[in-house]
């Protein structure tokens, strides 16, 4: 007797009416097992890197050379202390994969937030001016995505120094390309549609079209992209951590940790099983959710 | 049915892993590519290791040691002054020959002066064929030192001085005066291409090139004719595997006979395993922290000190250089002549550190670490050591930054003194207690930038400059005892370890050196049949 | 139709200028320089350092070099690494045939898993064999396979000693290259039978590693296109004709299903060079893409410049014939377009 109980008729009732936009987007992208559970996963990502502080056994950073090479807890000599072992001084592997999620996922975000910003105002620019700007501009993006994207990363993180600022930096502008093509399409094939014409003979400039009239029409295109662009992110940003170009130790970024324990490799296998597993997982979760958020969006292609 | 496909399935490539049986032959898996084959313009042992099988010197280090030995002069003689070398050659000693090159003369003294001379005279045809940047010949101060190389007949060669110089001997034992043909460097220029001299190699050593792979393979033939006689073994090859723990697993599998730079991670199981023998030789090195003494508060010595207490040095050796590591005390290593065993090293002691940061007025220190971004023959890892060290001085209130640069660009801001504490070290290669106390820590240095300490202190400097001019060795040693006192008494380094050289070798290979130098020679190693 | 190739062809020009600027003026902002690099602890003279520099023309005005690097490279001149002396195309081509004969494998091994089971899902759609093969894709797909390659070692290499743990072929066989495909060379030009094996065996954890992800993309695209296909009118009317299931999805849905499928291969290319840069590293293969890493490791430019500038040719080459092959089977985009 309770509120939810309450609730359950009235969203049942209305029937008739056509289903909310949201609620209809709801339906088709909970009907996708897969993406729900990317989205658990990315929800449960998120918490640990919220409740670091709260859920790690240990700090990140204290190290303990007596108790270095601890295997997990499963295997002999294996401890709950520290139960997926510790690394090769004496650090807990689960505290720094905790405290990592963080960094991945202020890696993803920042990444796309950064290449989705400057992507869609130049592609918004090529569209809405074409000419010589458009052509540099889409010539520039052609290079960008013509170089092999890790190779052109390297040479940045080369030009910046390696660190975690600037790889995130590197790896948001071999992803941009992407948002520049999606926005100045959406441009093109938006201006010649009739509401623009109306906005733009009542009067309407240039950035109150491209920003209140045109943006918002391409923007689940853009969300799908996003979402996809946060797991090549992590990924990209994972693998100039792996060449010890992204962030520096003793920072317990994921691809940092399995290139700083890579020579023991054979030695103690979980030093660079559990960051690996970590990433995959993570960044899976991210393109379940990008295949869901696309399906949802475009129900036509669900059929 | 479909057990014993998936059965196949893994089976077969164990079978097509199956490695071929080869006669004599012995398998070095070297740590990267020679840049090329000429070594008067390298300064890398990997290159050197190349080099050393192919060519001959004037004069030789006895394998395994520092002693100079007859090579390509079967004797000398020195003039009183020490300003004239007059070398006898050899006779009969032939040179190598491959498709585009086939010799007809013996070697003589006109490759001798063809090999000098193209690294010292600018205007030879040959001075800047592959590159002039001729390192060790400059920094070994020769165009200054060489007044003129004379050739009394062809096997005969006398080379004048401006100034007596001890060590010249030694010098021409080294990588970068490995003689070359002057007639296939003659048949080179006249068909055009001058630097094939330098890319496929005619020698007179113990073994000839036979193909060259960049990152693959590097493969010799004995060469049946050398002047010592063949060389025990009928191939060498140096499989490039630039993985540490690769180069293990190749050895471990009989893939590999002999291999450089183990990572210390494996010595355990290396130790374990029956077929291998990992020989051990101290090094000529160290590797330390450099407090910039200019700036503040390092300027007080008692920061210094404080700082020497609060690091656990042992934690260091133990994670870090595992056993390819001794704790370092003083600036030099304790296999040079002169090393003051008496001196003691701070202990550690975070409390007490902690009192002597407080008497000195510091409180709140936020400093850095420099960490080199590569490893270094004395410092296996530069960043992880830093990351102990950050550790260490956050246990006595200190927040220290990690700081590291692209590799060129560290030392040279390092030398300029940019940083409060950064990481470095010194191989030396004479054996002189000189080229450690004095490029390193003397005022002249301070200046110059060897000094990264930026330490000029008078009552050390006064010490080791006095044992520069000084002759007698009973007075340089005590000299140099007691520039280690003070040394450890002002603290401008904390002092990190010596590295240790460590090869693990398989147990068929017989009567392999180590050589203090690093290089790896090759002729006189035999290889027993399995 | 002439044109139209014109056209295209012509379009791949300022995309090169590009890459020509902006790989070398990139270049040029890294700190450091390669002369500092190989000094080591004993540092460099400066007055040695400055003439140097003037003998690798780094003490002239910077567009004075480029235009210099310009003419050269039209010349076919890429000049001299830094480090090594050897010309940077001859590296380049001794090196090339490593990573080709890699990323062939991999293409192969993602074709040869990839078609069949992107054709099976979608032809048995949402069964339970769809759903498998969607989820593993997709896992390939978001593959570090950085981590999956020292995985697949620590597994195949170490712990079952199947493989071997790195290189080309066993360093016993001595092959002298003629094509440079180690497959080839060791297979028609070696009297060794063991050389081909091991050649072969050297290529499995690699090949794997690398094919990975463009396994992942194939099979999810050869799915989607063929389900795209299978729902066409026409494949309505060889159905209502009583053709037999096979000859509809064998003779006419995937041959008009592969055209999207080949173009992604095509567009592949470049993915294909990113990851053979982290599977070289790994697997200590002596290809473009480990030496490429290494020379910015060292500062070596000309290396940079003129690896970059190679590889950055064989992409758009490669995406031109993929344009240009897709333009042909398919008139509307040449005229569209």
């Amino acid at each position: 007797m309770t509120a939810e109980t309450m609730d359950a008729p009235a969203v049942a009732a209305p029937t008739a009416t056509p289903p909310h936009p949201l609620r209809e987007f709801w339906g088709y992208f909970s009907a996708n097992h897969g993406a729900v559970a990317g989205l658990v996963v990315i929800v449960a990502v998120v918490l640990v890197a919220l409740l670091a502080d709260v859920l790690a056994p240990h700090s990140p950073y204290l190290t303990d050379t007596t108790i270095a090479l601890k295997p997990p807890f499963w295997q002999e000599g294996g401890s709950f202390t520290y139960p997926l072992g510790t690394d090769p001084i004496g650090r807990d592997i689960l505290s720094r994969l905790i405290y990592g999620a963080r960094l991945s996922l202020l890696i993803g975000i920042m990444v796309v937030a950064i290449s989705i910003m400057v992507g869609t105002v130049l592609g918004l620019v090529s569209g809405f001016f074409r000419g010589i700007i458009e052509i540099f501009i889409m010539r520039l993006m052609d290079v960008i995505l013509t170089l092999p994207s890790l190779l052109l990363a390297i040479v940045i993180v080369a030009i910046l120094g390696p660190g975690l600022m600037n790889s995130m930096l590197a790896v948001a502008l071999i992803i941009m390309p992407h948002y520049v093509r999606l926005a100045r399409a959406a441009v093109i094939s938006e201006t010649s549609k009739d509401y623009v014409t109306a906005a733009r003979v009542s009067g309407a400039g240039t950035l109150r079209l491209m920003f209140r009239e045109v943006l918002p029409n391409c923007t689940a295109p853009l969300i799908v992209q996003a979402s996809l662009g946060i797991s090549t992110a992590i990924l990209d940003a994972a693998a100039l951590g792996f060449l010890g170009l992204g962030a520096q130790p003793p920072s317990p970024e994921w691809g940092t940790m399995l290139a700083d324990a890579r020579e023991f490799v054979l030695r103690a296998w979980w030093v660079v099983t559990f960051p690996g597993l970590a990433i995959l997982i993570t960044v899976l979760a991210f393109n379940l959710l990008g295949d869901g958020l696309r399906d949802a969006f475009d129900p036509k292609l669900k059929r | 049915m479909k057990k014993s496909a998936l059965f196949a399935a893994i089976c077969v490539p164990a079978f097509l892993a199956a490695a071929p049986l080869a006669a004599k032959t012995l398998v070095y898996c070297s740590e990267g590519s020679p840049e090329n084959f000429f070594a008067g313009i390298n300064t890398t042992g990997t290159t050197f290791d190349v080099t050393g099988q192919i060519y001959s010197r004037v004069v030789d280090f006895e394998r395994g040691g520092t002693q100079v030995v007859p090579g390509l002069a079967e004797k000398w003689t020195v003039s009183p002054d020490g300003l004239v070398y007059t070398f006898n050659l050899r006779k009969g000693v032939k040179w190598h020959s491959n498709k585009n090159f086939k010799p007809t003369r013996d070697m003589n003294a006109d490759d001798i002066i063809f090999t000098l001379e193209r690294q010292w005279k600018q205007e030879h045809p040959f001075f800047k064929v592959t590159s002039s940047n001729h390192t060790y010949f400059d920094d070994m101060g020769m165009p200054k030192l060489l007044k003129s190389i004379e050739k009394v007949d062809d096997y005969t060669l006398k080379i004048t001085l401006n100034q007596p110089e001890a060590p010249f001997l030694s010098d021409l034992a080294m990588e970068w005066a490995a003689i070359q043909s002057k007639e296939y460097a003659d048949a080179m220029l006249k068909a055009g291409s001058p630097e094939k001299v330098d890319q496929e190699p005619i020698g007179t050593g113990p073994f000839y090139l036979l193909q060259y792979q960049k990152d693959a393979v590097v493969r010799f033939k004995a060469f049946d004719q050398y002047y010592g006689g063949k060389a025990k073994i009928d191939d060498l090859v140096f499989s490039i595997t630039p993985d540490p723990s690769v180069r293990w697993a190749k050895l471990q599998k009989g893939e590999c006979h002999v291999m450089p730079y183990p990572n210390p991670a494996d010595l355990d199981a290396m130790k374990k395993d029956p077929n291998v023998t990992i020989m051990e030789q101290a090094g000529l090195n160290v590797g330390y922290l450099a407090y910039n003494t200019t700036k503040k508060p390092f300027d007080d010595v008692r920061v210094r000190k404080a700082f020497n207490m609060a690091i656990n040095k042992k934690a260091i050796i133990d994670s870090v250089y595992l056993s390819t590591g001794v704790a370092a005390t003083n600036p030099i290593p304790p296999s040079m002549w002169s090393y003051n065993e008496t001196v003691k090293d701070d202990a550690y002691n975070p409390e007490a550190a902690k009192k002597l940061l407080a008497e000195a007025g510091v409180s709140n220190l936020e400093t850095d670490i420099w960490a080199m971004p590569v490893q270094r023959p004395y410092n296996p890892n530069a960043k992880r050591i830093a990351e102990l060290m950050q550790a260490d001085l956050a246990k006595i209130g200190v927040k220290a930054e990690i700081k590291s640069f692209e590799w060129g660009e560290y030392r040279k801001r390092l030398q300029a003194g940019e940083h409060q504490t950064g990481m470095i070290g010194w191989t030396g290669d004479n054996g002189d207690p000189d080229n450690f106390l004095h490029t390193l820590l003397g005022c002249d240095a301070a200046k110059s930038g060897g000094n990264t300490a930026k330490w000029c202190h008078k009552p050390f400097d006064d010490l080791v400059v006095k044992a520069k001019v000084t002759t007698d060795q009973k007075q340089r040693t005590e000299l140099y005892k007691q520039a280690q006192v003070i040394f450890k008494e002002q603290a401008p380094w904390f002092t990190i370890a010596h590295a240790v050289q460590l090869k693990p070798v398989r147990k068929e290979v017989v009567d392999f050196k180590l050589s203090p130098f690093g290089r790896h020679t090759f002729y006189g190693v035999d290889i027993k049949g399995k | 139709m002439l044109r139209f190739i014109l056209t295209r062809v012509s379009l791949i020009i300022p995309t090169f200028i590009g890459i020509t600027l902006l790989t070398f003026f990139l270049i040029r902002l890294v700190p450091g320089d390669p002369i500092e690099t190989m000094a080591g602890e004993r540092g460099i003279d400066p007055a040695r350092h400055e003439l140097l520099r003037k003998e690798y023309g780094f003490d002239r005005p910077i567009l004075v070099q480029y235009g210099i690097y310009i003419a050269r490279v039209l010349q076919g001149d890429l000049s001299k690494s830094v480090i090594t002396q050897a010309p940077v195309l001859d590296e380049f081509l001794a090196l090339f045939p490593a990573t080709i004969e890699l990323a062939v494998c991999a293409i192969l091994f993602a074709l040869v898993i990839g078609l069949p089971a992107g054709i099976l899902a979608a032809v048995r759609r949402n069964s339970i064999f769809d759903h498998g093969v969607m989820g593993i894709s997709l896992a390939g797909y978001s593959m570090p396979i950085f981590w999956w390659g020292l995985i697949l070692i620590l597994l195949f290499s170490v712990q079952f000693d199947l493989t071997p743990v790195s290189g080309r072929i066993d360093v016993l066989y001595y092959i002298e290259p003629v094509t440079g495909f180690l497959l080839i060379d060791s297979l028609f030009f070696s009297e060794d039978e063991g050389a081909f094996r091991s050649a072969l065996a050297h290529l499995i954890l690699p090949t794997i590693v690398l094919g990975t992800v463009p396994l992942a993309v194939i099979a999810r695209m050869t799915r989607s296109a063929m389900l795209e296909v299978l729902g066409e009118d026409y494949i309505r009317t060889a159905k209502a004709k009583g053709l037999s299931r096979f000859r509809i999805i064998a003779l006419h849905a995937l041959r008009n299903a592969l055209i999207p499928v080949v173009t992604v291969i095509g567009l592949q290319v470049g993915v294909l060079f990113t990851g053979a840069i982290l599977t070289e590293t790994i697997f200590s293969w002596p290809g473009v893409g480990k030496w490429l890493i290494e020379a910015i490791f060292r500062r070596d430019y000309p290396v940079l410049q003129g690896g970059v500038l190679l590889l950055g040719i064989v992409v758009m080459t490669v995406n031109l014939l993929v344009d240009l092959a897709y333009g042909l089977i398919n008139p509307r985009i040449r005229h569209t377009r």
